[in-house]
């Protein structure tokens, strides 16, 4: 019951991402929902399981409050404006945000599932998630809401791997974990380089390279 | 032997982190790229006997890319000593930090059996190699990094949830087992079906934006031409490599689960699309990188493309991965030296390089004939075989198509090339100090003969493993 309500919160604030007009606001979604999503494996019942426990609360730690850490920082430094640029309207987000959950709940009926599976939600709610992330990595402008998308798209990811989570390994989940975070500190750095040579973080200034 | 190739560097790498010396942390380069090819000689002797039970191990298809990378590696770490006294001016510390870093992560890619294990030591790969692309730190080279960086990551991170479905298709199918390669190819017959394709279309993608296969190679023009020479090399020959190798282990899960039509028309489609693209984007190329960079592309449609014809063409496309590495290593850093030498790399700035830097100049033309298929290099007997196979296969036209494609990118390739080696250098461009010496084209040669030599010659225990890996490929356990 509490897994489902988790999962309803997370399509929930799916939508939420992607109507944010405030990148701070984004981020806090993004981190909440990394956060939701943490809670997932003891909502599911298996918190008997001591290294499910353990890789849950790393899980925790690193996208409630390592993440955000970051994030705090580059936007800290990078002195930029507060709104999110989008190349596309709200609006217009928002219904391809509607659309792309649709669809997820469709396909979610074209894979085949185990008969018992505890829950049915799990998988077109992974698969929403990643279409939202999808959706802020190309229709924002700023560099650092394409790293808030990539974020997303990493949730999307995790919520699939919640089907398996019984059968990865300790050290491979630790290092998808520590991927994550390593990743997303580069990326930092990166958006520090680029508001430091554009004196903006504007993507728009990415497109110097063409043929 | 398995930890050793990979600690190794690793160990290398923290000790060129910390050593105050500028010269002995760049004498640590070829010494631990030597020690570490050495490695992998010893490792490979036993690429039969390791047991199916360990998590790291080379087999014979891991083992082979190996011996490439450490090969390609080679090459690029004995001419970086010289690369880095031309360049005094930029800081090496974190350089030589990622460089030795990427051959520890490459060598965990190809020994690793488990595939989340796989993806771990690829993201790590992709991160590494991030930095080494922002070697020039200006604006252009910034650019460069976040579309690798981001592409990269986006695309590895649909990998990432292809190796999910692929494991998930083994939950489904009842597999208890430890996810691991040869237990999924063991029982392969047991997985679903509609999860298991699912996940190989995923996984083509991702492993297939690390490839750079059209028309996932947006970031391959721009990090290559942006990095110096040496850089464009190693990613070319190694990082490629690293995502092909993942791409051929789940690609042999689906042939032995007898879903091999499938895959093999998806990588014989993107094959044909990424030589299409390559080509059209070579015409009129006037930056030199960028063009070797749509090579590139061209080269790994050729991979997959092989891969997809099957049999003979499959194992002269494993060929071609050493053919290609090796030979781009020698257009890269040969590349490298004449933007050195004309501090540009575009046309009409660059001509005459045959009178200016002769050297360089004829390792270029060389370097191009090799990789356009002009015998007796090694990439004209990998082209000529799949050209064979794919024109003998079910349908002729694939051949024919794979043979137009391959000459009109020798036309595209030749106006460029041509026009900068041949002419007189132009009066009006200053002249930089650069000069052709021995520690800059030495290792260029030696990559060159290597690749005359696999041209004419397959040492024996070479063409053994090779049959075997490309046997597994297909699916025979």
């Amino acid at each position: 019951m509490f897994c489902d309500f988790l999962l309803a919160l997370a399509f929930l604030t799916n939508f939420s991402l992607a109507v944010s007009g405030r990148i701070n606001k984004v981020i806090q979604m993004a981190v909440f929902q990394g956060v939701l999503l943490g809670l997932m494996p003891i909502a599911m019942g298996l918190g008997r399981h001591f290294h499910i426990l353990l890789m849950a609360l790393a899980a925790i730690v690193v996208k409630g409050w390592l993440i955000p850490f970051l994030f705090r920082r580059a936007f800290k430094e990078a002195k930029i404006q507060r709104e999110v640029d989008p190349y596309i309207s709200y609006p217009a987000s928002l219904i391809l945000c509607a659309l792309g959950t649709g669809l997820s709940l469709l396909m979610a009926q074209h894979l085949p599932l185990p008969p018992d599976t505890p829950h049915p939600l799990l998988l077109p709610a992974s698969m929403a998630t990643l279409f939202t992330g999808c959706l802020l990595l190309v229709s924002r402008k700023k560099a650092i809401t394409q790293v808030v998308g990539y974020l997303v798209l990493e949730n999307g990811i995790y919520l699939f791997g919640l089907l398996l989570v019984e059968e990865m390994p300790l050290l491979v989940e630790t290092g998808i974990l520590l991927d994550l975070f390593v990743g997303i500190f580069i990326m930092g750095i990166v958006i520090h380089h680029i508001s430091a040579a554009f004196d903006s973080m504007d993507t728009h200034n990415l497109s110097k390279l063409k043929d | 032997m398995a930890w050793y190739l990979i600690i190794l560097p690793l160990l290398a790498a923290l000790i060129a982190y910390l050593i105050p010396s500028d010269t002995w942390r760049i004498r640590l380069l070829p010494i631990t790229a030597v020690l570490e090819f050495l490695g992998v000689l010893i490792a490979l002797r036993g690429w039969g006997t390791a047991p199916p039970t360990s998590w790291l191990a080379l087999d014979a298809l891991g083992g082979w890319v190996m011996l490439i990378i450490s090969a390609v590696f080679m090459i690029c770490s004995f001419y970086v000593p010289a690369y880095l006294a031309l360049r005094p001016e930029r800081p090496h510390r974190k350089f030589i930090l990622c460089f030795l870093g990427f051959l520890s992560m490459a060598s965990l890619v190809t020994q690793a059996r488990h595939p989340g294990l796989v993806w771990v030591a690829m993201e790590t790969l992709t991160l590494t190699t991030a930095r080494l692309i922002y070697f020039n730190h200006n604006p252009r080279s910034v650019e460069a990094t976040w579309k690798y960086l981001m592409i990269g990551s986006v695309g590895i991170a649909f990998a990432l949830l292809g190796t999910m479905f692929i494991a998930y298709s083994a939950h489904v199918g009842g597999v208890r087992d430890p996810l691991e390669y040869q237990n999924l190819m063991g029982k392969a017959l047991q997985l679903s079906k509609p999860w298991l394709r699912a996940g190989f279309v995923l996984t083509l993608i991702g492993y297939g934006t690390k490839m750079g296969i059209a028309p996932l190679h947006t970031w391959k023009p721009d990090a290559y031409s942006e990095t110096p020479g040496v850089v464009g090399a190693l990613l070319a020959g190694g990082v490629t490599s690293c995502a092909f190798l993942a791409l051929l282990r789940i690609y042999a899960i689906l042939a032995a689960a007898g879903e091999i039509r499938f895959a093999q028309e998806l990588m014989v489609g993107f094959g044909l699309l990424s030589m299409a693209w390559a080509m059209v984007f070579m015409v009129r190329q006037v930056d030199l990188k960028r063009m070797l960079a749509y090579s590139s592309v061209e080269h790994m449609g050729i991979l997959i493309f092989g891969i997809g014809i099957g049999g003979l063409a499959a194992r002269f496309a494993l060929f071609h991965l050493a053919a290609n590495a090796l030979v781009k290593s020698v257009l890269f850093l040969s590349a490298g030296n004449i933007h050195r030498c004309y501090a540009s790399r575009q046309l009409p700035h660059v001509t005459g390089v045959i009178r200016r830097t002769p050297v360089s100049g004829w390792l270029l033309i060389l370097g191009f004939l090799a990789i356009t298929g002009m015998p007796p290099f090694a990439p004209f007997i990998s082209e000529f075989n799949i050209a064979a196979a794919a024109l003998s296969g079910k349908s002729l036209w694939l051949g024919v198509l794979f043979l137009v494609f391959l000459g009109g990118i020798f036309l595209a390739m030749s106006d460029t090339v041509l026009q900068m080696v041949l002419g007189t250098p132009s009066a009006r461009r200053e002249r930089t100090p650069y000069r052709d010496t021995v520690p800059l084209t030495a290792p260029l040669v030696g990559a060159l003969v290597l690749a005359l030599v696999l041209g004419v010659w397959l040492p024996r225990p070479l063409s053994d493993m090779l049959h075997n890996a490309a046997a597994r490929v297909e699916g025979q356990p």
